[in-house]
């Protein structure tokens, strides 16, 4: 066949060659069929190994109880036993690590306001008339799990005064102390 | 015809290199490398979500936000919740706010204020990534950096993400977005790392009313997985056919 029309077709396979070369050396090792079938299981296998060390910033109400024993139990008894303690007190991160290590610095990632120093780490806590009004905001919904919620008119009920003047949020049934 | 000695060992060489060089790219498998491949794992995660008891409150998705370190002002979120309203006048009025970020605190949808009087019925639907079985996000990847694990997880790969966002315009549930901060196309991990770790997923956890909950579809004493089985559980967009994972109690047919 003539030059002019093999030519291209030799820098076409040169090109495919030098594409699938490269890939030799840039592709990770551990690239291949990992999951579940050959469609949607190609990945990098130390891919998953970085999504677990993720850290985990909400510790649950199982971890408060190692310290906070006596408000975990009177928040069990009451109707906010379901709520986390995390939901109003924000994420522990890695709030009580330092008590058995008290001079590991926390290194906490971007979660809130916490600056590193030595010792435990205080927790802010959300006391803000919007928290409460997420679930206790009346707005009429007859047939939704909202409308079985006790709740306030906002623009009557003590307007912009904090409920927990009011309301023990351990135990919504009690006054505040 | 003719063909000299030359021309033939020229073309012959040319076209065995031409066969071969192709076939470099895959790469071969015993079949026992394959068997290992494509076997069932004992995990396969699901969602449930009973739209008759959320109330709105929005903790899971600030409990994503701050759990997945997703940026909390930015307009993007992993999971959220939509809230619909059908007045008695026939209009449905749907709206979520900061994808119910901070919650659904007063009637006012985009500026137009609902009387409680005028509701015929209203209710709440969280949402999320469905972990499908069959994930468009994930067939159209032209790199594999995103890809479902044994558990039925669909994840993505940061490092090897470039970030051309087909997967954003594949899903058609909406669940992905770009990352602001690392430049990639982010979702919903189901919290894999607390999975692994025997914690639950934060927006799970910080459900206090139970409408988000997650079960593990292949053991048959999860009571989750019971409640899937056997009582009347439906998905979204099940035209699709992607085979989402996150099963619905209550779901009103105008839900998309």
């Amino acid at each position: 066949m003539k030059w002019h029309i093999l030519h291209p077709l030799w820098v076409g396979l040169g090109v495919v060659g030098l594409i699938i070369l490269a890939g030799r050396f840039l592709v990770p090792d551990d690239f291949g069929v990992h999951g579940r079938n050959f469609t949607y299981g190609y990945h990098r296998l130390s891919s998953l190994q970085d999504w677990k060390d993720f850290p985990v910033k909400y510790q649950g109400r199982d971890s408060c109880i190692e310290c906070h024993e006596e408000n975990v139990r009177l928040n069990s008894a009451s109707p906010h036993a379901a709520i986390q303690c995390e939901n109003c007190h924000g994420p522990a991160v890695n709030h009580a690590d330092s008590v058995q290590s008290p001079s590991v610095g926390i290194q906490s990632p971007s979660v809130g306001n916490q600056s590193s120093s030595v010792g435990i780490q205080p927790l802010s806590v959300d006391t803000s008339r919007e928290l409460c009004l997420r679930c206790h905001a009346y707005l009429g919904y007859p047939n939704s799990n909202r409308g079985a919620m006790p709740s306030i008119v906002d623009r009557t009920h003590r307007r912009r005064r904090e409920c927990s003047n009011c309301h023990n949020p351990h135990d919504p049934g009690e006054e505040s102390e | 015809m003719t063909c000299s000695r030359r021309d033939f060992l020229k073309e012959a060489v040319g076209t065995t290199a031409a066969a071969v060089l192709p076939s470099a790219a895959f790469v071969l498998l015993s079949t026992d490398e394959a068997r290992a491949a494509v076997a069932n794992s004992k995990v396969r995660y699901a969602f449930l979500i009973d739209t008759n008891k959320c109330v709105g409150c929005g903790m899971c998705v600030r409990a994503c936000k701050n759990e997945n370190e997703v940026p909390y002002d930015a307009p993007v979120t992993r999971n959220w919740v939509e809230r619909y309203i059908f007045t008695k006048d026939g209009k449905i009025h749907i709206d979520s706010p900061k994808g119910g970020r901070d919650g659904f605190t007063d009637n006012n949808m985009y500026g137009e204020e609902i009387d409680p009087d005028d509701i015929a019925k209203a209710f709440f639907v969280p949402k999320g990534c469905n972990h499908c079985d069959n994930p468009p996000c994930v067939q159209v990847c032209p790199v594999g950096a995103t890809y479902q694990t044994n558990e039925g997880v669909v994840l993505v790969d940061r490092d090897w993400c470039m970030g051309c966002a087909y997967c954003i315009m594949a899903c058609p549930f909406g669940a992905r977005y770009f990352h602001p901060v690392h430049k990639v196309a982010d979702k919903c991990t189901f919290c894999y790392h607390r999975l692994n770790k025997g914690l639950a997923p934060a927006c799970v956890q910080s459900c206090a009313f139970g409408a988000r909950r997650f079960a593990n579809l292949r053991d048959p004493d999860d009571p989750v997985t019971k409640i899937i089985t056997t009582q009347r559980v439906a998905v979204l967009k099940d035209l699709y056919g992607t085979k989402p994972h996150a099963f619905y109690l209550g779901l009103d047919h105008d839900v998309r």
